[in-house]
């Protein structure tokens, strides 16, 4: 895959490894609609409990780690692969490392995802959030996981050019952090093929997966899609970064201060209230370093602020850092024990992480794949623009649904909650809250049905360029030696 | 709150390998000129890859 054309002398020319970054690329879109559509299925469930249909297998609390894996891992996770895949090699001026290993990471992160897609509805989950595959998918992850850190680091490791850009810097470090993630919260005891007890318990363990949690946010769900940020668009809007020394900086600071922040799940519970303390704190710092990617990432337009007009993709990658900015305000607000006293258990947390993960993580991948996906197949641009377009109003307006109404519910459900009366009694039964929180489940489930809409229409134009593009081979340029 | 004799040794070897990281990408001139890094992702590359 790596010498498949020939030089002017007669030599093989090496070629970029894209064969495996289109099976990534087209296999985040089929994940992005079958995740999307579990989640407008629990959205539904939660708004007319009938949908559950009495059949265990299509059970809310069944689904709902479907939805959450399949949207996470699946779609998220390919996308990472993909454009990491393809960042690493075109900065670094090198094919893959292994591609044949790079290969095994494709086939064997779609059998996660089959694996997943069927002991999950079987109900078979250690019942960690975000960490529900039992302990044998997770030994193949724990696999995959490696073979991917050798061919990203290889490749690094085996790079023409001296310089590291910075956007390799995000994606090691989310490697790297997932890997220590995994392992340690993944820890287990298996009692049988199906069912294993976690290494930790009671509170310890719930510091843990929070931690894991977290961080899965801060790693997987950050410094991964900021990795693509920085790639992509300075090449979308074909402008530099607007400050290089920010995007080191921040880079720093960002993956030092999220690991200390998973506490804040865990506020008024029985982890001790100087753990609280800190992770209240350093998720209050992890304002400013999230902050300054975001302002790094939109101010590269600076100059060039006339491109969002017309450009549709430049749409969706700015209005993502506009996201990511509102969610890292959001986030640590949400942080501080007061605020948290309120927010705790209710549907703003939902909306919450639907902000983060609709507008930031979901634009994102959209914006860099609208990218992508064409040149893998030797074109310049989508097979419709207009069809890019009015796919970033849809799943706009849908976000908006979500959150706006996921805003209201949680903020009422708090105060429901919290409403006692003179004589100390509560004034409203839990039940009253759920009633109440009716007609905002319906918005929200037009919402994402906005979503998923914009997301078929991604899967339509996705089609018709690659049925009208040619897979062809990249030549690596060649890098005048003396500089790097 | 056992589960800190794991997590304390474990964030310290954690802390001693970033900061080897950043001290390699210090030595090794990774920040050095980095002015010009941004525009070579942008130069290096033909907008069709």
């Amino acid at each position: 895959m790596s010498t498949g054309l020939q030089g002017p002398n007669g030599g093989a020319e090496p070629v970029y490894s894209d064969g495996v970054i289109r099976l990534f690329s087209l296999a985040a879109v089929l994940w992005g609609v079958v995740g999307m559509l579990v989640g407008v299925v629990i959205a539904a469930q939660l708004a007319w409990p009938e949908l559950n249909l009495g059949i265990p297998w299509l059970s809310y609390g069944r689904l709902r780690p479907l939805h959450t894996n399949a949207v996470i891992f699946a779609f998220g996770g390919c996308v990472l692969f993909a454009t990491s895949y393809h960042v690493v090699q075109r900065t670094c001026q090198t094919p893959l490392f292994l591609p044949k290993l790079a290969m095994f990471t494709f086939v064997g992160w779609q059998l996660v995802i089959v694996l997943a897609a069927v002991t999950l509805p079987l109900g078979i989950t250690s019942g960690k959030e975000y960490a529900e595959l039992e302990w044998p998918i997770d030994l193949l992850i724990a696999v995959i996981w490696v073979s991917y850190a050798i061919v990203f680091f290889g490749t690094v490791g085996t790079r023409k050019v001296k310089h590291i850009y910075v956007a390799n810097w995000f994606f090691g470090a989310f490697i790297l952090a997932v890997a220590l993630l995994h392992i340690v919260n993944s820890a287990a005891v298996p009692v049988s093929l199906t069912k294993s007890y976690s290494a930790y318990a009671g509170v310890q363990d719930a510091m843990i997966q929070w931690w894991y949690g977290h961080n899965a946010v801060g790693f997987f769900l950050t410094a991964g899609f900021l990795g693509m940020m920085y790639y992509y668009i300075p090449r979308q809007a074909e402008r530099p970064v607007y400050s290089y020394r920010l995007s080191i900086v921040h880079f720093w600071a960002l993956i030092f201060t999220y690991m200390w922040a998973g506490p804040h799940h865990l506020h008024y519970t029985a982890l001790p209230d100087w753990a609280q303390s800190i992770g209240m704190l350093f998720s209050l710092v992890l304002l400013a370093p999230s902050w300054g990617g975001m302002i790094n990432g939109i101010m590269t337009l600076s100059g060039a602020w006339h491109k969002l007009r017309d450009d549709p993709i430049l749409k969706f990658l700015i209005v993502s850092l506009s996201f990511y900015g509102m969610s890292t305000f959001e986030g640590p607000m949400m942080s501080i024990k007061t605020v948290n006293a309120l927010s705790h258990y209710t549907d703003w947390t939902v909306g919450h992480v639907h902000s983060g993960a609709l507008g930031w993580v979901g634009l994102i991948s959209m914006g860099c794949l609208y990218h992508l996906i064409p040149r893998l197949y030797g074109k310049t641009a989508m097979h419709s623009v207009k069809a890019i377009e009015l796919h970033f109003w849809v799943a706009t307006i849908g976000i908006v649904l979500y959150i706006a109404a996921m805003w209201i519910a949680g903020v009422m459900q708090g105060l429901m909650w919290r409403a006692t009366n003179p004589d100390g009694t509560l004034v409203y039964t839990f039940v009253e809250s759920v009633k109440a929180t009716f007609p905002y489940y319906v918005i929200r489930l037009l919402g994402g049905l906005l979503y998923l809409g914009g997301m078929l229409i991604m899967a339509w134009n996705v089609v018709m360029t690659v049925r009208a593009g040619r897979a062809t081979a990249v030549p690596i340029p060649r890098v005048v030696a003396a500089h790097a | 709150m056992d589960i800190l004799f794991l997590l304390i040794p474990l964030s310290a070897v954690l802390i001693l390998f970033i900061v080897g990281v950043f001290g390699w990408a210090v030595t090794s001139g990774q920040f050095d000129e980095i002015e010009d890094e941004a525009e070579r992702i942008l130069t290096r590359e033909p907008p069709g890859a």
